[in-house]
């Protein structure tokens, strides 16, 4: 009886009829991811080209009600915002990943492991407060280096995570030859190890500054903002992501139009970061 | 003489040599291990400094602060119910929207897209990802709520207006704008771990049910199956992120804390508030509840995550160990 | 005949599982001993006790091993590696160096920056390794784009450059094909003037036509150990004999 069931047409043809539905329904799902993405990029550009002139790179923000003026101190700031995210959270997760996948096997390295995901997890802004409350408070002002350190916190678990992982896939037979050559441990560790995985870390340290460069909460008050120009890490800063905030809530249009270019400047950064990369990275030895 | 001389040099030299190698190893392993503490006391730390920060709030408002629903600045009267709320509704919302869509495109992916499409779409779904959050804000602030505000709520208004959900007079920046900017956002969370997910249960499960006269779909739903803490695991992931976002729900929700059913109508999230009234804070005690703010969502996503990362990680241990 | 290494008792564990019992044997200087058995007998576990790599994946031994009358347990593990180089299974050249690089990374990473002093150990190694002729005109490309019995040669070179003793070989031409076992094996034949090699081979005929003395190890036990000749003629031990005819292993 039920074999006949099964071997119904009527029962053949509906399960194969549901089953084409269904797939082409997840292909309708992965189009419809996409449009936004479209969406989004086709703004970014076409907004963001009206003030896309190197002007916009040079010159400063105008007073309020001044049209024109550009964004060279937002530009720089970013940069240096990164540059301090970068010189506190590379050691740290480079350090750290390297101990996991060295010495970690233990119960320490997995609640360290479980630690660098949670704080994967943690909210920018929340990091952003606790920067606040440990930084400008004590210096009583705001100031880039906060931001610095609030970026820095944030980009840990990415570097931390993939050295790990990157140095773990470095075959064993490479860490061997190192030891029987009469290397110890940590020259073996730094000089053939590392060096094989380096560019897996690279990676991962340019997603995790990618990241950085486009984190605008964490930054609100901590570097806070700055309309002049100031390299001063000790002193507030201008950001990217914070005029884009800014000039986005601002009822001038002009404003408007210089945060899509602002947008538009920003994405090219992260883009341009992850290009040096492939650069720098793109090194006539194979890494297998 | 000469001979014993230079050996006695050697002999310390080696002795040397030993010590150094060994101290080299020794440095190594302790340098690292330093700075592996640091990241964990790290943790600690924020932990520690938000509760100090948010003493004085918590000391005057105690359980109240949760429950209470007056988020009042000027009468100095701090409760946290009505941005929870938001919280908590925006963020259920945008999984209810994104949960199908990344199922599906998770199943795109890694059951039927051949390698040529998996690889480029993959990477689509990865820069969505990749793009700032402050982005998507102004995205939405100039494109999403004026589409929202001159098309999509003044129709549904129109259709469905007896509904509770929609009604109240189309602003554009709302509930509403919120849950679909957080959807978009959270979508490529889901769907990317998804498809590990689905990926890291053998082939030899499909073959199995394929063998058995199962079509492509009933065989996705038996890997579905398989995968379902995995697939839950990747849904937290994504809570967490829509809990935790900032600049784009900051920019469209309309920053109110507001009670209201219906999803045209302000809102306020916990890291809304803090993004927009951190810096305005004057008083020690409103400081202090922005914080209490901040120490709230932290143990919130902490313990999101911490779930997640427990389910993702039991999946894949599982498929490695058979 | 001078004794290099002098094995006594030696007992290796992992973890809790013994892999060797008992195992004695004396290996002379400047000789090629060639350690035969088949699979899972305990021929490379005995060869990294030699240079006390066992112990790098967590084994441990009992007994004794002496080098030049000096136990090689009291001595530091980074100082013996460099007196007794290992050639491994599986060539393993440094990815990310060049072939200079790569003979030169001994010397480098053991202080020896001068690349006056380095250049002319470099070339040495690689004409001692027969490769010389085959890259000295691109001394800079990767030396993972070589073959793989050119990777080997170049693992020699590397671990020649440090100027071992005692050359520990792990099966070295097990992953080649027969025109670069040939030259492995020409040049194992060379080597040996200058240094004590220790080989493990699956190869009976490889063993044969390189070593002057001949190890049958079988499940973690010395079955045999004699001149090589011996050993395949006429051995003592019926297990011997019929490993060496072929008839199991």
């Amino acid at each position: 009886m039920e074999n006949k069931l099964m071997d119904s047409k009527y029962f053949f043809y509906r399960k194969k009829i549901t089953s084409s539905i269904m797939m082409s329904l997840t292909f309708i799902a992965a189009l419809a991811a996409i449009i936004p993405l479209i969406f989004i990029f086709y703004y970014t550009i076409s907004k963001g080209v009206t003030y896309f002139n190197f002007n916009f790179f040079v010159a400063m923000p105008k007073p309020v009600g001044e049209s024109g003026g550009g964004m060279a101190n937002a530009i720089m700031g970013t940069l240096i915002l990164i540059g301090l995210g970068g010189a506190i959270g590379i050691p740290i997760g480079i350090l750290s990943g390297t101990y996991l996948a060295e010495f970690g096997n233990n119960k320490f390295g997995f609640l360290v492991r479980f630690m660098t995901d949670v704080l994967s997890g943690v909210p920018s802004i929340v990091v952003g407060v606790v920067a606040y409350t440990m930084i400008v408070i004590p210096m009583k002002h705001f100031s880039a280096l906060a931001g610095g350190i609030a970026l820095g916190i944030l980009v840990i678990p990415t570097i931390t995570r993939t050295t790990e992982e990157m140095i773990r896939l470095v075959p064993s037979s490479l860490r061997e030859a190192g030891l029987a050559l009469g290397l110890p441990k940590w020259k073996t560790t730094i000089a053939i190890v590392l060096r094989t995985a380096w560019k897996g870390i690279a990676t991962g340290v340019l997603l995790g500054l990618s990241r950085a460069a486009g984190e605008t909460a964490p930054l609100l008050f901590t570097a806070l903002g700055n309309r002049f120009w100031s390299t001063n890490i000790g002193q507030p800063m201008a950001s990217l992501t914070v005029y884009i905030y800014d000039y986005a809530k601002s009822p001038f249009e002009d404003w408007n139009q210089q945060a899509w270019t602002a947008a538009l400047v920003l994405i090219l950064l992260i883009s341009i970061l992850s290009l040096l990369f492939r650069i720098i990275t793109r090194s006539k030895y194979k890494t297998n | 003489m000469n001979n014993e001389l230079s050996d006695s040099i050697k002999d310390k030299l080696t002795r040397k040599l030993i010590s150094s190698h060994n101290m080299g190893d020794f440095i190594f392993e302790k340098l690292t291990l330093l700075f592996t503490v640091s990241v964990f006391l790290l943790v600690i730390l924020m932990g520690y400094e938000m509760y100090q920060g948010s003493r004085l709030s918590i000391a005057k408002f105690g359980w109240g602060f949760l429950s209470s629903s007056t988020w009042d600045p000027v009468q100095e009267i701090y409760g946290a119910l009505p941005i929870i709320y938001g919280t908590v509704v925006s963020s259920a919302l945008a999984l209810i929207i994104a949960l199908p869509l990344s199922i599906g495109i998770a199943i795109f992916l890694a059951e039927i897209a051949p390698d040529w499409l998996e690889k480029p779409v993959s990477f689509l779904v990865e820069l969505l990802a990749g793009i700032p959050s402050v982005i998507y804000g102004l995205w939405g602030i100039f494109v999403l709520v004026p589409w929202l505000r001159q098309s999509v709520e003044p129709y549904l208004s129109e259709k469905f207006g007896y509904l509770p959900i929609f009604t109240g007079a189309p602003y554009g920046f709302g509930m509403l704008a919120a849950v679909l900017i957080l959807a978009i956002m959270t979508l490529p969370i889901i769907s990317s771990i998804s498809r590990d997910v689905l990926k890291s249960i053998p082939y030899s499960q499909r073959e199995a049910a394929l063998a058995l006269g199962a079509t492509r779909w009933q065989s996705t739903l038996i890997v579905l199956k398989d995968a379902k803490s995995g697939i839950l695991g990747a849904t937290m992931l994504g809570l967490g992120r829509a809990i935790g976002e900032t600049m784009a729900v900051t920019m469209v929700i309309g920053n109110r804390a507001l009670i209201s059913p219906s999803l045209f109508d302000p809102s306020y999230t916990m890291a809304s508030v803090i993004a927009n009234e951190f810096t305005e804070a004057t008083s020690q005690l409103y400081l202090s509840a922005l914080t209490e703010l901040a120490l709230v969502l932290f143990v919130i996503t902490i313990v999101i995550n911490a779930l997640a990362r427990l389910l993702v990680w039991s999946m894949s241990r599982k498929w490695k160990t058979s | 005949m001078d004794i290099k290494l002098s094995i006594k008792n030696l007992d290796a564990y992992y973890g809790k599982t013994k892999v060797l019992h008992n195992i004695s044997l004396d290996i002379p200087k400047n000789k090629a001993v060639a350690i035969i058995g088949p699979s899972g007998c305990g021929k490379s576990t005995f060869i990294r006790c030699l240079n006390r790599m066992h112990e790098v994946v967590g084994g441990s031994i009992t007994g004794s091993i002496m080098m030049d009358n000096e136990e090689l347990s009291k001595k530091d593990p980074v100082l013996l590696r460099k007196r007794v180089g290992m050639v491994f299974q599986k060539p393993n050249p440094f990815p990310t160096m060049s072939i200079f690089n790569n003979v030169a990374a001994g010397l480098r990473l053991n202080g020896i920056r001068n690349k006056k002093i380095i250049a002319p150990i470099v070339e040495k190694c690689l004409k001692q390794a027969a490769l010389w002729d085959e890259v000295k005109d691109n001394l800079d490309d990767s030396g993972a784009n070589l073959s793989g019995g050119q990777q080997q040669r170049l693992c020699i070179a590397r671990t020649l450059a440090v100027d071992p003793e005692v050359i520990l070989m792990d099966e070295p031409a097990s992953a080649l094909d027969p025109i670069s076992t040939t030259k492995i094996e020409d040049l194992i034949f060379e080597l040996k003037k200058d240094y004590t090699i220790v080989i493990v081979t699956h190869n009976m005929q490889q063993a044969a036509r390189v070593s002057d003395y001949t190890a049958f190890f079988y499940i973690g036990e010395l079955v045999e150990f004699d001149v090589t000749s011996k050993i395949f003629m006429s051995p003592a031990k019926k297990q011997t004999e019929d490993y060496v005819r072929g008839r199991f292993g």
